[in-house]
């Protein structure tokens, strides 16, 4: 076991039951990171955030610095934060957002000196209503604390930060789609090139869209150095990382671990985390990073939760979202509901994905229902072949945005680890789970 | 003309103003008008595509995109069952059912007496306490059959009416102050960027002229 005991980074104040008020905040250190940061210029700033080396926590993974760096040089530039966390399983931002929101918003602040903008948008998932009325309270008392604003502590740097509300759409996770939605619209991805948000984003104006636990962690970066952060963790795999664990696991949750030390087997079993599989059984999958990353088996848990080493192996660590099956899971049932949520979902732009996903969810729901027939595999195959051609991870993109190529991650995974189980459903009509 | 009251055409307004495009208030004042009516109504979609300088057919268009606005009327309380997967693995299916028959409507449906909606949702992000379940978009956690049931009686007796707003209502906090940046900032920064963007644009068409 190396569960370490390294320092929780964005959830040390979980412990607190008043942990979204501006007095806990202010009585745990909060706002000094954004005085220390107005005090450095913001390239430095900059600086430290790319020594931190800190990965991106919305699912691609990419370097926040030189993210940044990559931000067009232009009068007018925004910071767009991105918690529309709705990658199912995942509800790591949602924690973040309703218990620390002003640790969001001091993120938000130094991200937006750093980068130089005068207005931030902290666009909010719409199902998260507590959320949206934690953060707005939080805003508001930045204002008044003076952390916020015109000349923000006395320092001649000025920002206004919005909060945005959502509407129910997954797709507006995709940040060029959340751009859209920003601007009023259908949550259409756009097209990049030449559509990259950091070159033409909001109102065509260069862009930076980062996600909240990315955001979260700056406070911590700016008051301990990004060396103290690129300590943590191993090779790029930096700092500490929240991950949400659900499903068939004793105590399900989100545990702020170290980064590249513990393995699956650790955070499904470790007594003070996951602490082992309900009733003692095996387990039979798992999906290491949200349902668009392909399935894992038990010979998997060993692996680091390191965004490279769980990148080699085929999959990917995502949101961060670690969803454990049982031995007495159907992976029929499982791999269709995720098949059917990707349906709902698609926005309807690119046929590959927008028919794709209808006949994956009708094949796999009638091979679950018990009428499949011998060949709906090989069409199963064929289809997803169609959306993400040659079916290997990462997968090749025949679409718009990642939504397509994210739908053969469960069902073809699911054929390939599960073969036999599919052929029951088939040869006896019906699911034998059921 | 006219639907929104007096004080939610001031919070509109408002809303307007936070934002360097008026359109980008779209999405807040379609949530603000089902705050108002409980839905989205053809009234409502008119007047914010007025305030915000689009068709009323663009509202329309981009409301019916997204889940959570409806355009139809709903009941008291939209009770929303997630299935998705963490829940599913829970038994959300088996509570989906339990609910359909309890209450005696299917998912899209609502009770005779106008109190519940019933909606099967994707993942509303709350899986370490599955299966879970919200209430006009309130959580409601590790739901069994029978905590369901208490809870339709306790909604319909009004229990939760202090930590359940009436749905439509998306957050009871509302933003305290406009933008406080300096508008001559703001003002120059943007002229600046105009002037940059024609630049740019003039020596695209100068360096396409030369290509003819």
């Amino acid at each position: 076991m190396t569960v370490t005991q390294a320092p929780k980074i964005v959830t040390s104040r979980m412990g607190y039951d008043d942990s979204h008020t501006l007095e806990r905040y202010l009585a745990t250190g909060g706002y000094e990171a954004l005085k220390k940061a107005l005090s450095m210029n913001p390239e430095a700033v900059h600086d430290e955030v790319t020594a931190s080396n800190l990965l991106g926590r919305g699912g691609a993974g990419f370097e926040a610095g030189r993210k940044w760096s990559m931000l067009r040089p232009n009068p007018v530039r925004y910071l767009v934060v991105n918690g529309d966390e709705s990658e199912p399983a995942t509800f790591k931002d949602r924690e973040l957002i309703e218990r620390d929101p002003h640790q969001l918003v001091e993120g938000v602040l130094i991200a937006a000196y750093s980068l130089q903008v005068t207005q931030a948008f902290i666009y909010i998932r719409g199902e998260f209503a507590l959320g949206i009325e934690r953060v707005t309270q939080a805003v508001n008392e930045a204002y008044s604390h003076g952390a916020c604003g015109n000349n923000i502590f006395g320092s001649g740097f000025s920002v206004d930060l919005v909060v945005h509300p959502g509407a129910g759409a997954y797709i507006c996770g995709e940040e060029t789609a959340l751009i859209e939605s920003l601007e009023g619209k259908r949550g259409f991805p756009r097209i990049k090139p030449p559509f990259f948000p950091a070159a033409i984003g909001l109102y065509g104006e260069p862009t930076i869209v980062n996600n909240v636990e990315t955001m979260s962690n700056l406070p911590w970066i700016v008051l301990n150095g990004g060396e103290a952060f690129a300590a943590l963790g191993e090779g790029r795999s930096t700092g500490t990382r929240i991950f949400a664990l659900s499903g068939h696991v004793n105590q399900p949750g989100t545990y702020e671990v170290e980064m590249a030390k513990p393995t699956f087997r650790d955070i499904i079993f470790d007594p003070s985390l996951g602490g082992g599989v309900r009733l003692g059984r095996d387990v039979k999958a798992f999906i290491p990073g949200g349902v668009s990353a392909p399935w894992f088996g038990p010979e998997h848990l060993d692996l680091r939760l390191d965004q490279d080493e769980v990148g080699k192996a085929g999959s990917m660590l995502g949101s961060g979202s670690i969803v454990v099956m049982d031995s007495a899971t159907c992976p029929v049932r499982a791999a269709w509901r995720i098949a059917r949520f990707f349906k709902r979902e698609s926005c309807g732009q690119c046929t590959p994905c927008r028919e794709g996903s209808g006949w994956v969810d009708k094949t796999m729901r009638r091979i679950e229902e018990g009428a499949g027939r011998e060949e709906d595999l090989d069409l199963l195959l064929d289809i997803c072949d169609n959306i993400a051609p040659g079916l290997t991870w990462p997968p090749a993109q025949t679409t718009i945005c990642v939504l397509g190529p994210s739908i053969p991650s469960s069902v073809v995974w699911a054929i390939r680890m599960f073969r036999d189980e599919f052929l029951v459903h088939i040869k006896d009509g019906a699911c034998p789970y059921a | 003309m006219g639907h929104f009251t007096p004080e939610n055409l001031a919070k509109a307004k408002n809303t307007i103003s936070v934002y360097p495009q008026a359109r980008s208030a779209l999405i807040p004042l379609c949530h603000l008008a089902q705050s108002q009516d409980g839905y989205l109504s053809e009234e409502a979609m008119v007047e914010i595509a007025e305030l915000v300088g689009v068709s009323p057919a663009e509202v329309r268009g981009t409301a019916s995109f997204y889940d959570m606005l409806h355009t139809e009327p709903v009941g008291k309380h939209l009770v929303s069952i997630c299935t998705n997967i963490a829940c599913m693995l829970a038994g959300a299916y088996e509570l989906l059912e339990h609910a359909t028959e309890s209450l005696g409507v299917h998912s899209g449906q609502t009770t005779s007496d106008g109190e519940i909606t019933l909606e099967e949702v994707e993942c509303i992000a709350a899986c370490d306490r599955a299966p879970c379940v919200s209430v006009n978009h309130r959580f409601f956690l590790d739901v069994d059959p029978d905590t369901f049931d208490q809870l339709m009686t306790d909604l319909r007796s009004g229990k939760h009416s202090s930590e359940v707003p009436s749905h439509g209502t998306l957050s009871r906090v509302e933003r305290s102050l406009g933008l406080a940046v300096p508008r001559e900032q703001v003002a120059e920064e943007r002229a600046a960027a105009d002037k940059a963007r024609a630049e740019r644009k003039a020596k695209a068409e100068a360096a396409g002229a030369d290509k003819k």
